[in-house]
């Protein structure tokens, strides 16, 4: 469902006139033998806060370096703003990149190391200096200004390290998994102020990632990557919602999948899935047939869970509970079908737990809307 | 760039190092002459392709077989094998405990006991075997405390024997000895001991079974620090060893400088060459596999 | 605190015992009065006082300082390219030729080395002479140089190169800015390290030197050869002195900028 209708939502990939800042066209990368990027094509806006994800060795981080200029494609051309980067090394780009490690300086001050680059690029002193400080606000980092980066925390120093790769106002900014070595809190924390910087600054983000609800949380897109190729570009919502395979469905969040066979397709898609039981109903994803292998997406959260048969629902099935978890807001419910499946749900936790309906070895009945569940390709 | 980093240091290596390796090859193929420089043939460019020609059909391999005629060399350099073996043996049986104590001790020691070993290997190593002359001569320091203490009634002699050898020699290389052992034994995760006791290990079958293997690297590289430059070794038995210590850094120092013989100097140069080559490999192989174990 | 058992405390102190007693044997003589080295007759400093005077050997000693000066810089820059090259481009023409003459002269015997550089120079018509000690030192300092760089720049994080270029310097800014500080130390220890091993050389410095030129070790060799003598007492333990106060001192200094940085890390948080 693309996000038609609303004027003020940022969407210039659906628009046809929008030129693309990135533009990486049918390129591949070869390590010796080994395809690390395969025939990979893809556009990225200006402004956009775009995600690569997957797991390692996906190459997303080759992709990014390519971009870089870190490394050169085997084949295959990418254009930043028009121009063919194939022969502009990384130190002549309108590009800056944010590494892992953070890369500081370790023998400049927080205010040489925000400077390095300005200085590059021969700038006078008073107008380094403004930039500086600039970017040192921006952070809020001023008061460190002098200290040497083994002075500093780490997640001041992750600070240091987005500051200086924004000081030159770059076209685009690559970030390499930048939040991996923040704990939990500082990262949901950073992962908003990296948002609000991105938005502020009107700077393309080109994100690497391998934590999905990182990617999920700050990004307009997300390319879902495996294997050296892209397996699904969208907005975070469809990504969710509308996975094109059960690699994508698989990775993202929770889903549970029940196997069968395509035994009606039209507006929705049945799945047939145990004898003498009523077919599952969900939408259709891309490329069915009937008679099909299918598999039957369906995320936890979707469903509802009952002790007696729901009436007004077709999706609903009835098992044993198997196990259940408390997760402080959340509940699960593993539900052990007969025919098999163990099927994962998930409820808010909206009363204390004294009240709890269900408990192990409970007979239940699992339902979901018409709407809630996928049917898939295998 | 780039060209320029490798090109510098490259020319300049095969200027100074080997290309004089071609010179020694060459000159090992000439013959004596009373003339400066004191061989023949010289290359005489000028005589064109005949003279290259008369250059090559002068060369011959009599050096090398004056070499073999001769008892000296052969024994010389097995004297210097021998010698080489017995110091590494020497120096690996005196550095080991050393290293291993330092190892063992309380962290805060480690890096005044590192610097305690360290300062002899800055400090000459013609000074320290100098000191040595004066210790082991007969009316030496260590005659002088024997016979004062009564041990011995006759002051031995020491000096200018093999034995005067081994210990310069033993001394003088012993923190090569003790540094890469002591490298790999700090390494050791000091857990693992406790685990093989744990399972059942007496301190004594822990330090066989455990130790001295994980040890195995450093005392390797120790080692082949110790003999390949022992092998060639010309100052310790010129300073403290007698006219019957046969090593051959000896005796091509001999006959260049005293025998004036370059040719025959440079053939015995050749075959030691020959003769470390393998030594050097397996050196060279040895730190490739540990360096890429390390990765 | 771990107590070190009975056997590891006998054998370092027998250990330092055997490496540092002959040193001070040597220290102490060199106050004896008598000519008779390992005679003592009483504690004079006079030996020091023919020592100064003693032109032959001021001379040498200064040659000695100056060639050991000029080819450590040489070879520290020479080596550090070395290093440079094979720890950072992977692959290139001639890789294995070029890294094995790194690291051949670390272990060759020195009277090979020694020789084949004479023949050199006598074979291109060069004369004997400060110059050629220089190039002969150079030549196999370099290596060490080279072992001691490349070992600092393996573990030596590349991604703050890669910063430096993705800022906008070029290769050579990005190693003069940021490699070269960090390096710094490791550089300073090669050169420190070649300027040891040419001050103490003998055998290639044997080789290499000319009628007119003469270092202090072979001064040192030709009149040891002939027996003990207290002068040379004295200069070694002038030579021992230096380099004591010189490794003491690095140890201090390097102890407490560690204890210093620790303290602020920790307290960074």
């Amino acid at each position: 469902m693309a996000a038609s209708g609303k004027d003020d939502v940022f969407t210039p990939w659906t628009d046809a006139g929008a030129t693309p800042l990135i533009r990486i066209d049918q390129v591949t990368k070869r390590f010796g033998d080994f395809t690390a990027i395969d025939n990979v094509s893809l556009d990225i806006y200006p402004q956009e806060f775009f995600a690569l994800l997957g797991p390692s060795g996906c190459g997303k981080t080759t992709l990014m370096r390519m971009l870089g200029g870190f490394e050169t494609p085997s084949s295959g051309v990418i254009s930043i703003d028009g121009q063919d980067m194939s022969s502009v090394p990384p130190n002549k780009r309108a590009v800056n990149m944010m590494f892992q490690s953070y890369a500081l300086f370790p023998h400049l001050s927080v205010w040489d190391n925000i400077a390095f680059g300005l200085r590059r690029d021969g700038l006078d002193k008073d107008r380094v200096a403004a930039r500086v400080e600039e970017m040192l606000k921006l952070v809020q980092l001023s008061q460190f200004a002098k200290r040497k980066p083994h002075q500093i925390s780490g997640g001041q120093r992750q600070r240091v390290a987005l500051a200086r790769s924004l000081a030159k106002a770059p076209k685009l900014l690559l970030l390499d998994e930048p939040l991996g070595a923040l704990d939990k809190k500082l990262r949901q924390e950073t992962q908003f102020e990296l948002m609000d910087i991105q938005e502020k600054t009107g700077t393309t983000f080109v994100i690497v990632t391998h934590d999905q609800e990182e990617a999920m949380t700050v990004a307009s897109r997300v390319a879902v990557m495996n294997n050296g190729q892209l397996i699904q570009v969208e907005t975070p919502e469809v990504i969710y919602e509308q996975p094109n395979s059960i690699y994508v469905a698989d990775f993202i969040g929770d889903v549970n999948l029940i196997e069968g066979t395509v035994s009606a397709l039209g507006e929705g898609a049945e799945l047939a899935w145990a004898e003498g039981r009523t077919p599952l109903i969900g939408q259709p994803g891309a490329a069915l047939t009937k008679g099909q292998g299918a598999t039957f997406a369906i995320r936890p959260e979707k469903i509802a869970i009952s002790a007696d048969e729901p009436q007004d629902r077709r999706n609903r099935v009835q098992g044993k509970i198997l196990d259940i978890g408390y997760l402080g807001n959340l509940s699960t419910y593993h539900v052990e079908l007969p025919e098999g499946p163990v099927v994962k749900c998930e409820i808010g936790n909206r009363s204390r737990i004294e009240r709890r309906d269900f408990t192990w070895e409970d007979e239940v009945w699992l339902s979901w809307s018409d709407t809630a569940g996928l049917v898939l390709a295998r | 760039m780039k060209r320029l980093l490798i090109g510098v240091p490259f020319v300049w290596l095969f200027v100074l190092f080997l290309v004089p390796f071609g010179i020694v090859l060459k000159i090992s193929l000439s013959d004596i002459d009373l003339a400066i420089p004191p061989y023949t043939p010289t290359l005489e460019v000028s005589d064109g392709w005949a003279g290259v020609a008369a250059f090559f059909s002068a060369l011959d391999l009599e050096n090398y077989i004056f070499l073999t005629s001769d008892d000296l060399y052969w024994k010389a350099y097995l004297s210097s094998l021998q010698i080489a073996s017995i110091s590494t043996f020497l120096t690996l049986l005196v550095g080991f405990p050393i290293a291993y104590a330092m190892a063992r001790a309380a962290e805060e020691w480690r890096p005044a006991l590192l610097m305690l070993v360290i300062l002899p290997f800055w400090t000459s190593f013609l000074i320290r075997v100098y000191a040595w002359i004066g210790i082991l001569s007969t009316e030496g320091f260590l005659n002088q405390f024997l016979l004062w203490t009564g041990v011995i009634s006759e002051p031995l002699t020491i000096l200018n024997t093999n034995t005067a050898v081994y210990i310069g020699i033993v001394y003088t290389y012993l923190p090569f000895m003790i540094l890469p052992i002591y490298a790999t034994l700090e390494k050791m995760d000091a857990s693992l001991l406790e685990a093989a006791e744990d399972l059942g290990c007496s301190r004594m079958q822990a330090f066989w079974l455990i130790t001295l293997p994980l040890a195995r690297p450093g005392v390797v590289a120790g080692c082949f620090l110790v003999f390949i430059p022992t092998l060639g070794e010309f100052v310790i038995p010129s300073l403290l060893g007698g006219s019957d210590t046969l090593m051959i850094g000896k005796v091509l120092w001999e006959e260049f400088f005293n025998n004036r013989d370059w040719p025959v100097a440079s053939a015995v140069a050749i075959i030691l060459l020959l003769i470390l080559i393998i030594p050097i490999i397996l050196f060279q192989r040895n730190q490739q596999i540990n360096k890429e174990a390390q990765q | 605190m771990k107590r070190l058992s009975a056997f590891n405390v006998v054998s370092l102190t027998l250990g330092f015992a055997f490496l540092y007693i002959p040193m001070l044997i040597l220290v102490i003589y060199s106050f004896n009065e008598s000519k008779l080295v390992t005679v003592w007759a009483g504690f004079s400093t006079k030996w020091y006082g023919e020592l100064l005077q003693n032109d032959a050997m001021i001379d040498a000693a200064w040659v000695t300082m100056q060639v050991a000066f000029f080819s450590s810089t040489l070879a520290t820059v020479l080596g550090t390219m070395a290093a440079y090259v094979l720890v950072r481009r992977g692959r290139f023409y001639g890789r294995t030729v070029f890294s094995g003459m790194i690291y051949a002269p670390l272990v060759m015997p020195e009277v090979i080395t020694g020789l084949s550089l004479l023949l050199l120079f006598i074979a291109i018509g060069m004369d004997r002479g400060v110059l050629t000690i220089v190039l002969a030192h150079t030549t196999f300092s370099m290596c060490y140089v080279s072992v001691v760089v490349s070992s600092r720049l393996i573990s030596f994080d590349d991604s703050l190169e890669e910063a430096a270029l993705d800022l906008g310097a070029s290769q050579f800014e990005a190693f003069r800015l940021v490699t070269l500080p960090i390096i710094a130390p490791a550089v300073i220890s090669g050169w420190l390290l070649a300027f040891t091993l040419s001050l103490d050389d003998l055998v290639i410095a044997s080789f290499a030197a000319g009628p007119s030129s003469t270092t202090l070790p072979i001064k040192i060799f030709s009149s040891v050869r002939l027996g003990v003598s207290p002068e040379i007492n004295a200069l070694s333990t002038i030579i021992i002195a230096i380099v004591t106060v010189g490794v003491l001192t690095a140890s201090i200094v390097s102890k407490r900028q560690i204890t210093r940085r620790l303290q602020e890390e920790a307290q960074a948080g």
